[in-house]
């Protein structure tokens, strides 16, 4: 009966895709609509092939749903190397102009590929790792199987339908020009009815939970499910020109605008990078340091400052703007004062380790969970410093900014994630390890060495910038015009370029190691597989 | 009074107040006189259930023997 319905629901999908498809404004949106309507009638197919088939036995509740897990670690792996892909290609033509190619203009130049990288690499790589995680650590730390069935499906699939309709968009000019929250009204929809399906699977699993206590990493991801489900419906309030069109107007305009586009912005780093990250390092620094965290009051304590503090911080983007004083001034102070449940939470995962430093010697795996959880110590230290009016007005604009955000993003975000991975894999596929561990090894030093390359170069590059962009002469002209600090930058920038390299030659080599691991490793031995609820596929 | 001043009142008055007081009320409450167990019990969460949901390992125990 189900089927029926399924049939009827992808016919008027697909239908409709169609008909916006012929009276499409521009191209993109034209672009969109053929791409659903290819998937709603390639689904409409499937359906229709096994409808009134015998359907398998309903699923126990004696397992853990852990293949849309598995899809999950396979897109995150997929999606980071082609976002760290475009990111090298844009850092490249940023030192060699000519890369835009005069026959790609308006598809390939480096205005229509930046959003592209940075929406892939925190969307799709970032959301991708969160969600998979979050359906696995929410599983075991509430000791039951996901909630809603095919639910979690849904959520898998229809992210990446999001992903890949915001990016074919972004490639034809479809954006409305809030950074990181480039896609258009339709897209936006999907993704709210998408993560309402989310919260729904996350918050259903913790009320049928068999532990008395919810595990404070559930609180995190919690926390980032909610909080970016209110910044997503508030940054993009704004009526579509035409429902045949990808164009929309904003609600807000000005000052107003500009400070909801900055508190979602800011937000999505505190919430998307920090919060639903910190459930990572909650669940998997214990997990592979085989000991409870260092102390659980003070996660608690850490949630929920972090959750009090960031909220507010949006403001500091807008230094020095028509945004009036005290509200700048308010965002400078909770920046600053963030320093502590950053430092706080940075304390409680080193210490997990305390007794068990030696693994650090010889754990690869652990030795990147810890040196992410560095480099969100040192990040979450210049943020602040960043945030402060003083400095910022040497920063601010300047490559020192993305410097800043890189030495987060592929430090903390990008080692932890590697490091879930590298945990997650051997476990998900029923191996007994990884394939290789000196190929970790190699790995962890590459893009170790690739951030220092990148944050370095970027440090240099933007403080020579500030300062040369407020250098007066004795009469009190500007000493320099922009293009000068262009051409001062150029041997940063091809060093950049080199970071960002070996960063995800780094990656490559996970990958590949990766796959091995699912081809070549050895399966943990029969009698200790029949232990486990869910056999190997 | 206009609907951003009132909520401007209210924001750094009353919702301050509220805000601070639940703060203080969760670190009070964590370090409360014999939360140690109820904690320690909470941090060794990741440490059990790794396979099976806690429903099915009771059936499954005997099982293997």
């Amino acid at each position: 009966m189900l089927n029926y319905i399924k049939l009827i629901v992808l016919g008027v999908v697909a239908l409709f895709a169609l008909i916006a498809a012929n009276y499409a404004r521009d191209v993109a949106y034209m672009v969109n609509a053929l791409t659903i309507f290819l998937l709603a009638a390639g689904l409409f197919l499937w359906t229709l092939r096994n409808t009134d088939e015998p359907v398998p036995a309903r699923v126990r509740e004696l397992s853990y749903m852990d293949d849309v897990v598995r899809a999950g670690v396979i897109a995150t792996a997929f999606w980071g190397v082609i976002g760290f892909a475009v990111g090298v290609f844009i850092a490249t033509q940023l030192a060699f102009p000519a890369l835009n190619f005069e026959w790609a203009q308006g598809l390939a130049n480096f205005g229509r590929l930046r959003p592209l990288h940075t929406s892939a690499v925190i969307f799709a790589f970032g959301g991708n790792a969160l969600i998979c995680t979050s359906f696995y650590v929410v599983q075991r730390t509430s000791a039951t199987r996901l909630w809603g069935g095919n639910l979690a499906w849904w959520v898998f699939w229809g992210y990446q339908l999001f992903i890949v309709l915001a990016a074919t968009g972004y490639l034809l000019g479809a954006t409305q020009s809030k950074e990181y929250a480039e896609p258009e009204w339709y897209v936006d929809w999907l993704l709210t009815v998408v993560w309402v399906a989310y919260l729904l699977v996350f918050v259903g699993t913790i009320i049928k939970r068999k532990e008395p206590h919810i595990y404070v990493a559930n609180w995190f991801y919690l926390s980032f499910i909610i909080t970016v489900a209110m910044l997503h419906i508030f940054n993009n309030l704004s009526i579509p020109v035409s429902i045949w069109g990808s164009k929309s107007v904003q609600l807000f305009s000005g000052v107003q605008d500009a400070m909801t586009q900055w508190w979602y912005g800011h937000n999505a780093v505190g919430f998307f990078l920090t919060a639903g990250f910190l459930g990572m390092m909650y669940y998997f620094v214990p997990k592979q340091a085989e000991r409870p965290v260092f102390s659980y009051k003070l996660s608690i304590v850490h949630f929920w400052a972090l959750i009090f503090l960031y909220i507010w911080a949006g403001p500091h983007h807008l230094h020095y703007t028509a945004l009036p004083d005290w509200a700048s001034t308010l965002g400078m102070v909770f920046s600053i004062i963030l320093w502590m449940p950053s430092w706080g939470g940075m304390i409680n995962g080193l210490m997990t380790l305390s007794g068990a430093w030696d693994k650090l010697r010889t754990d690869p795996i652990m030795r990147m969970l810890v040196i992410s959880i560095g480099f969100y110590g040192m990040s979450t230290f210049e943020g602040p410093m960043m945030s402060i009016r003083a400095v910022n007005s040497l920063s601010h604009y300047t490559d020192w900014t993305i410097g800043h955000v890189h030495s987060g993003a592929l430090g903390w975000n990008g080692m932890i994630t590697f490091g879930a991975l590298y945990f997650l894999t051997p476990k998900l596929w029923n191996r007994e390890r990884l394939y290789s561990l000196s190929l970790v090894s190699w790995h962890f030093w590459l893009a170790t060495i690739g951030i220092v390359l990148y944050a370095a170069s970027m440090w240099v590059t933007g403080i020579m910038e500030g300062l040369m962009w407020r250098e007066v002469d004795a009469n009190g002209f500007l000493v320099n015009s922009f293009a000068d600090t262009v051409s001062a930058k150029f041997p940063m920038y091809v060093v950049r370029a080199l970071g960002g390299l070996l960063y995800i030659s780094g990656a490559i080599i996970m990958c590949y190691n990766l796959w091995m691991t699912v081809k070549r490793a050895p399966a943990i031995e029969a009698e200790a597989a029949t232990a486990h609820a869910t056999p190997a596929e | 009074m206009d609907t951003y001043s009132a909520l401007r009142h209210f924001a750094d008055s009353w919702g301050l107040l509220l805000m601070f007081l639940f703060f203080l009320g969760m670190v009070i409450w964590i370090f409360r006189p014999g939360s140690k167990r109820t904690h320690d019990d909470a941090a060794s969460i990741p440490l059990r259930n790794d396979t099976a949901p806690a429903a099915a390992r009771v059936p499954e125990a005997p099982a293997q023997k």
